[in-house]
């Protein structure tokens, strides 16, 4: 699984920070990026799941592997 | 207490200052969610309610339809003197896009997970203090001694203001958010003159004169374009940091203590088992959300299948939206 944060869509609410601090990091202003550039590991698919729909801007996707 | 005479129908005369809506407002938008999703009222001028989760995403995703020029529903509709559109009188949250971006990018350093962070310890110990004072008392007002002492402190000590003053902050609070049902040269005046603006200049200027490493003079020194910005814009947004500091968190605190006070079963469940402390305060905020913004329409449109005319009030219940059955659980719980 890949996640993958829209910069044009982020309004730096930190919800995903706050719930999976592992996938998720912030810049100074509080924008988010995903930690990952690649697969996440899987014990971090439920926190990543959980930024997914409490995002406010619905800014956070994820792509389930395509392998 | 409203001065407003009594709501005869929910449906086309509601009033959120009406008692029955202030003590219990929970069973209004349930049955308006079946019979009346977007409801109207005369008063104020002319004021929408939509209750359904979908309607009131919509319209606050909807900058087109919609502005943000004043988000308190009250008797006093935007005047002269206040800062056009898109800016408003309290940037970032009444203004349009696209200053809005602007406006929060500026806020947003200040307000990033670490600075936030280092005011827990402090914010903590406050805490811990108040419930100390409580001691020896068998019955107390959790919510005048004790949520609504937090907000006031903390937000007093990131403006840099001094501590004595934070009581006369629960006045401004009671003049900006509460007295909206006042006729509109009485709201006019408790808004625009007096001791509210007096008070924030001479905090202004002490700062000017002996800049502190504080949210006031972060504002004072912050910059848009490369300009210092405006010293209307630099109040407007104090006293938003003031108002939207201070009244949301005392309402989340209080309304999440009366919801543990009422439902013991959670009460055992939360001291049982502290590690679900941060799920329940999600379920607090979502069930109890204590904002009702407003909007104002900025042209006649039809939204769903109501006539809006430019300048009505759309009044934002984020409560009635967050427990509507189509997205949430309900009762709370976790
Ligand atoms: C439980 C606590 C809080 C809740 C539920 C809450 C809720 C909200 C909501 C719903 C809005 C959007 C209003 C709109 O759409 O018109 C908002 C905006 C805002 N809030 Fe809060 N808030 C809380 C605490 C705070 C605190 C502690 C501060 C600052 C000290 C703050 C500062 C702001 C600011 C500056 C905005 C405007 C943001 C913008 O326009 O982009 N809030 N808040
Ligand atoms: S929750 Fe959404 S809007 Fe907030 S910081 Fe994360 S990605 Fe950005």
């Amino acid at each position: 699984m890949r996640v993958v944060v829209d910069s044009e869509k982020c309004q730096g609410h930190n919800r995903c920070y706050a719930l999976a601090p592992e996938v998720f990091d912030v810049d100074d202003l509080g924008f988010a990026f995903a930690i990952f550039d690649g697969d996440l590991p899987p014990e971090l698919e439920a926190g990543a799941r959980a930024a997914l729909s409490n995002c406010p801007e619905y800014a956070i996707t994820i792509h389930e592997d395509e392998a | 207490m409203s001065s407003h005479p009594p709501v005869r129908d929910w449906a086309t005369d509601f009033d959120h200052t009406d008692p029955g809506w202030v003590t219990d407002p929970f069973p209004i938008w349930d049955e308006l969610r079946e019979t009346c999703p977007v409801a109207h009222s005369d008063r104020y001028g002319g004021t929408w309610l939509p209750v359904r989760h979908e309607d009131v995403a919509a319209v606050a995703y909807d900058t087109e339809h919609f502005t943000s020029r004043q988000v308190i529903v009250s008797e006093a509709r935007p005047g002269p003197n206040d800062l056009p559109a898109p800016i408003g009188i309290a940037p970032p949250i009444t203004s349009d896009p696209p200053f809005h971006a602007l406006a929060r990018r500026l806020l947003l350093p200040a307000f990033a997970p670490k600075p936030i962070a280092a005011l827990e310890p402090s914010t903590r110990e406050l805490c811990r203090e108040l419930l100390d004072a409580t001691a020896g008392k068998s019955t107390f007002d959790a919510a005048v001694e004790y949520a609504q002492e937090i907000p006031v402190r903390v937000i007093v000590r990131m403006l840099g203001f001094p501590q004595e003053d934070a009581p006369r902050f629960r006045q401004f609070i009671h003049q900006i958010i509460e007295a909206v049902d006042v006729p509109a040269e009485e709201r006019r005046e408790l808004q625009d003159q007096g001791e509210l603006g007096e008070y924030f200049e001479a905090r202004i200027n002490e700062h000017l004169a002996n800049p502190q490493s504080d949210l006031t003079t972060f504002l004072l020194e912050a910059e848009l374009d490369g300009n210092k910005l405006e010293p209307d814009h630099v109040m407007g947004t104090m006293i938003l940091l003031m108002v939207a500091g201070i009244d949301t968190t005392w309402s989340a605190i209080g309304a999440s203590i009366w919801h543990l006070a009422t439902h013991p079963e959670d009460r055992h469940r939360l001291a049982a088992e502290p590690e679900l402390l941060p799920t329940a305060v999600e379920e607090f905020l979502r069930a109890y959300a204590p904002v009702t913004m407003a909007r104002m329409v900025s042209q006649d449109f039809e939204f769903q299948g109501c006539p809006m005319r430019a300048g009505d009030w759309m009044l934002l219940p984020f409560p009635a939206a967050n427990r509507d059955p189509e997205v949430s659980r309900m009762p709370i719980g976790w």
